[in-house]
């Protein structure tokens, strides 16, 4: 029987009662939100918080807006409420991508955005996400919020540049005409960590060339962007013979380890696959909403 | 610490430990059995319960974190000696061998169809990817969840012809 070593419970009635907590009981102290990864880890005793602060009562966390060229997205909102939403799918279809292959469906009731970045696990999905929409996370404590991009947020695995009194509060991600994402893991069954996985973002310029790309990979060993395959792949036109070379530049980008989800060669393989395959669907997502666009004004 | 909660239309109010997970706070304190514990590592959801109407593992949620909320385990499913049309489901179709997912099958079930009445096998399978039926009867299982789908009110209730085809169909 797996049961967690003991520890004090709180519950915070808001961000600054959360801060105020977090202030008081001091390192020992940890924030769970969803709980499916802390709990987890506490029922290993990997992790042994003397004090556990529930901020599931932070209803103000849990919403999605979508606010001139930005979603704003709450840190307390769930997967399932993600997955659901049709501004997500019309805008960021990479999150949904995502969130369709995320743990399960119950577990999705209860994670959140700001858990999963937070846990910063390396193998991931929103991280990745994140990362490939450039988004910024929202960080309060007591001197106030700073506002950081995932470069800086995210400093590796299990670490982020959170500090112990400071709490995530949003992720904000800028929205672009003309561009479109996708993303695509490969798992052993379902509910189970990514073997390896792949986010794009594309922008599509007037004459389809494209503007801007951006390519992530998840549980290969790389915590930032592929920014190798932009030389190749910006300003010029879309075609299977680019892709076929940005997969070959993320799958030599990449370090995966070996371990039970397969061998390094096949998640180099996978790295090169699943690349190919987000910016064909991502650039064919753009060409389609670009042309969409051009019937409805026409 | 205390901590109360309204389980299958009754309000329990106990002393606990903050660290019992809510699957042994409703089995060991609460006596309610029918929950099943499984796995242990949120995999198997057999310990799914509805948490505000939402199915939840209960061996990650902590019973403190259900303080205030509202949980319905399998034995808050039927509506005294009326079986809920899921149960009925899962008896005319099978939908159970040695019985261990049952609870939290139903439970899902009962989740997916009050918020999508009329789903499609593949979303069927899809509300209960995150659980596990080492019986490996699945077929019977989404077979049985499409019976409770085709009679809402159940089986005492007259059913249209349209939803009896619709199930023959499907089945």
């Amino acid at each position: 029987m797996q049961i967690p070593a003991p520890f004090d419970y709180v519950r915070a009635s808001s961000v600054d009662n959360a801060l105020a907590l977090l202030d008081r009981h001091g390192p020992e102290s940890r924030v769970v939100a969803g709980g499916h990864s802390l709990l987890p880890m506490m029922k290993l005793r990997l992790a042994r918080p003397d004090w556990l602060i529930d901020i599931n009562d932070l209803f103000e966390l849990d919403y999605l807006l979508v606010d001139g060229p930005v979603l704003r997205i709450g840190a307390m909102t769930r997967h399932t409420t993600l997955l659901e939403s049709d501004d997500v799918r019309r805008l960021f279809p990479i999150i949904s991508d995502a969130e369709r292959v995320i743990a399960d469906p119950i577990v999705r009731n209860r994670g959140t955005i700001g858990g999963s970045l937070c846990q910063a696990d390396p193998a991931e999905d929103l991280s990745t996400v994140c990362h490939v929409l450039e988004a910024v996370a929202v960080v309060r404590g007591p001197a106030g919020e700073r506002m950081l991009s995932m470069a800086d947020f995210h400093r590796g695995p299990y670490e982020t540049a959170v500090a112990q009194n400071e709490l995530l509060i949003e992720v904000r991600i800028p929205i672009r005409t003309g561009s479109a994402s996708a993303y695509e893991k490969v798992e052993r069954r379902v509910g189970d960590w990514a073997v390896a996985a792949a986010g794009a973002s594309v922008t599509l310029a007037a004459d389809g060339t494209i503007s801007q790309v951006a390519v992530g990979l998840t549980a290969v060993g790389l915590d930032r962007n592929v920014t190798e395959v932009e030389a190749v792949l910006i300003g010029q036109a879309p075609t299977e013979a680019l892709f076929v070379e940005a997969g070959l530049l993320a799958s030599r980008s990449c370090d995966p380890l070996a371990d039970q989800r397969g061998p390094v060669d096949y998640k180099r393989h996978l790295a090169d696959e699943l690349t190919r395959r987000v910016l064909r669907a991502a650039c064919r997502r753009a060409a389609a909403s670009a042309s969409d666009t051009t019937t409805q004004e026409g | 610490m205390q901590i109360s909660m309204t389980i299958n239309g009754t309000d329990v109010t106990r002393e606990i430990e903050p660290r019992v997970l809510l699957v042994h706070f409703i089995r060991d304190d609460l006596r309610l059995t029918g929950t099943h514990w499984g796995c242990d590592t949120t995999n198997c959801g057999t310990c799914v319960v509805l948490m505000d109407g939402q199915p939840v593992k209960s061996c990650t949620v902590l019973a403190a974190m259900a303080d205030g909320h509202t949980i319905t385990t399998v034995e808050g499913l039927a509506n005294g000696a009326t079986l809920d049309p899921v149960q009925q489901g899962f008896m005319e179709e099978h939908g159970l061998q040695c019985g261990f997912c049952t609870p939290g099958m139903m439970l899902t079930a009962r989740a997916l169809l009050d918020h999508n009445p009329h789903p499609e096998p593949l979303e069927i399978r899809e509300a209960i990817s995150g659980q596990i039926c080492r019986c490996t009867g699945y077929a019977t299982i989404v077979r049985s969840i499409q019976w409770a789908a085709a009679h809402p009110a159940g089986a005492n209730a007259e059913t249209s012809p349209s939803e009896s085809t619709e199930h023959e169909v499907r089945a």
